[in-house]
């Protein structure tokens, strides 16, 4: 079990009104003088990559009742921005990134992708799914070249942009293998190599490393920071892992359980690259942790359907 | 090794069995030939292409018949599965249809079509369109969503979607309904050939009724039998080991 998470469960009373983000990890000092994006909302006057307005989700239950998935959301992702959200299993958040991909629709309010309504799925944002969604019938290759062969792009040129994702990725001489050959950390690889291949502005990642062994996840942290540095996407990222989010984001969204709604925005001040082991992302991920047991208690409690709060740790991935 | 050993002594003591009831003369011998008998009336029919022709028109009956049960059974296998009116009108009358002997269809497919090729091929559609649209519709619903969001995700739609996710995904959970579709396609097939003077496998089969020459419908009946194994063997069990190759499900299950 890694050291750190344990010893900064103190939860930081964050005195400020909860619809400017606060800012976490830049208490310590110099860190926090280092950051290079600070993405506040109202001080950039352009229009968001990504905009969530008043998103509202509610769906019809086993029991006929209509339940409240996602209450309101209202987010702004600049272009190029890392944004990690969290929450307790069941606060939407898979299902926000279904979403602002198309793949469904809300009940009310908007997503919207440099100002323009989103009406369906597109190419300009590619979803990475937890399960990856991968085909099977296909090789590794060939499931790269998908997007852009839907896309109607000539043979030559996907051949040529098949061979530079791969090699992004480090898997250029697995480009006719099948994907069940291949480990999970490869395989999420593809997704990823797939996904970068129709060339999209928004990537928007669901849960995608919380299956892989630490040793993995460390370096896909590792690769996927370097890709968005080489590539300038805006990445959306899903997580429930607080650390990782704090490893990965310029900026956390922290969800409440059921009804899904922000609850809070954090900024990381903190310098990349970050080591998912340090004091400093140990420190701020201890801030948001309080805040998201909260939730999970919450969770737990509708869950067990039991009044006492059961003891709860968080945050620390095996 | 030991396996062909045991299907050798199996198929020895077969024919030995067979010999031996048709030398003890039980029955008169054009009741029940020998097996030399069969064998020389094997070799009589490919010898003046009488087999030859009639497996030519068979084969081309069958595949045009099958191959159009696919087609539309692949198409209303996906509507039925992906329309919930239409799963709760037609799919139970789809699963009652299935246990009406396609040849039932025979009376109607000769006041439509009268006593044509049609005719035939109307009654092998109906065998097989049944199972390959149930086994589309299973296979749709089978089929992990996962992959039409996928790729609807990455820019498909329409028959894009189908075309090249929706049909490839759902392959695995439809071929055993393939396979049976042909089995069906194949047996009224030759049902509807008995019926209808023409050529074709059924009609030589009848031939030697008529004739009452059971060597040579014995003949036939293998040649059936054979028929349907190979295309069995060759087309259906290839496609299920590639399929299981590719998905990587060889060695789990």
């Amino acid at each position: 079990m890694s050291t750190n998470a344990h010893n900064f469960p103190v939860q930081i009373p964050i005195p400020l009104d909860p619809r400017t983000p606060a800012r976490v990890g830049g208490m310590r000092g110099k860190s926090g003088l280092a950051t290079v994006r600070r993405p506040l909302r109202g001080i950039c006057s352009d229009v968001p990559k990504v905009g969530l307005s008043d998103i509202c989700l509610s769906y019809r239950a086993q029991g006929g009742e209509r339940l409240l998935a996602l209450d309101h959301i209202n987010l702004e992702v600049k272009a190029g921005e890392f944004l990690c959200i969290v929450g307790p299993s069941g606060c939407g958040k898979s299902t926000l990134l279904h979403l602002i991909a198309g793949l469904h629709r809300q009940t009310s309010g908007e997503v919207l992708i440099d100002g323009n309504r989103v009406q369906g799925p597109g190419t300009d944002r590619i979803l990475i799914f937890q399960e990856l969604g991968l085909f099977p019938w296909l090789t590794v290759g060939d499931n790269v070249e998908f997007g852009m062969k839907m896309k109607g792009i000539g043979k030559a040129e996907r051949e040529e942009k098949t061979r530079h994702y791969l090699r992004l990725v480090h898997l250029s001489q697995f480009k006719d293998s099948f994907t069940h050959q291949l480990s999970g950390g490869m395989r999420q690889r593809v997704a990823l190599a797939r996904a970068l291949a129709t060339e999209p502005d928004v990537l928007l990642m669901d849960e995608p490393f919380a299956a892989l062994d630490a040793q993995t996840r460390d370096l896909l942290h590792d690769e996927l920071e370097r890709i968005w540095a080489e590539t300038g996407a805006t990445i959306i990222f899903v997580t429930h892992n607080v650390r990782e989010a704090i490893r990965l984001g310029d900026r956390v969204a922290l969800l409440t359980f059921r009804p899904g709604r922000v609850k809070r925005e954090f900024v990381v001040d903190l310098p990349r690259p970050r080591v998912l082991e340090d004091v400093h992302v140990a420190h701020a991920a201890g801030e948001i942790l309080g805040e998201l047991r909260e939730e999970i208690n919450r969770s737990l409690e509708v869950e067990y359907n039991v009044g006492v709060k059961p003891h709860v740790e968080v945050g620390v991935e095996p | 090794m030991k396996r062909a050993a045991r299907l050798i002594v199996f198929y020895a003591g077969l024919l030995g069995l067979w010999t031996l009831l048709a030398e003890l003369k039980i029955w008169p011998p054009y009741l029940f030939p020998t097996p030399w008998g069969v064998g020389d009336a094997l070799y009589t029919g490919f010898k003046d292409h009488s087999f030859v022709i009639a497996i030519a028109v068979s084969m081309r009956r069958v595949l045009i018949g099958y191959a159009i049960s696919v087609v539309l059974g692949m198409v209303l296998g996906l509507g039925v599965a992906s329309s919930k009116f239409l799963e709760e009108t037609m799919g139970g009358l789809l699963v009652s249809l299935q246990s009406l002997p396609s040849i039932c269809w025979w009376p109607l497919a000769l006041l439509w079509f009268g006593l044509s090729q049609n005719a035939i091929l109307f009654v092998v559609i109906m065998g097989s369109l049944l199972s390959v649209t149930l086994a589309m519709e299973d296979g749709r619903k089978q089929m992990p969503k996962i992959y039409s969001m996928a790729g609807r995700n990455l820019g498909a739609s329409g028959f894009q979607l189908f075309w090249h996710v929706l049909l490839p995904a759902s392959l695995p959970f439809i071929v055993s309904g393939l396979k049976q579709g042909w089995a069906f396609a194949w047996r009224s097939l030759i049902t509807a050939e008995m019926l209808y003077l023409s050529l074709g496998l059924g009609q030589v089969l009848m031939m030697g009724r008529d004739l009452n020459d059971m060597s040579a419908v014995i003949a036939v009946m293998i040649l059936i039998i054979a028929i349907g194994y190979v295309v069995d063997g060759l087309v259906f069990k290839s496609m299920e080991s590639r399929l299981q190759r590719r998905w990587g499900l060889t060695s789990s299950t």
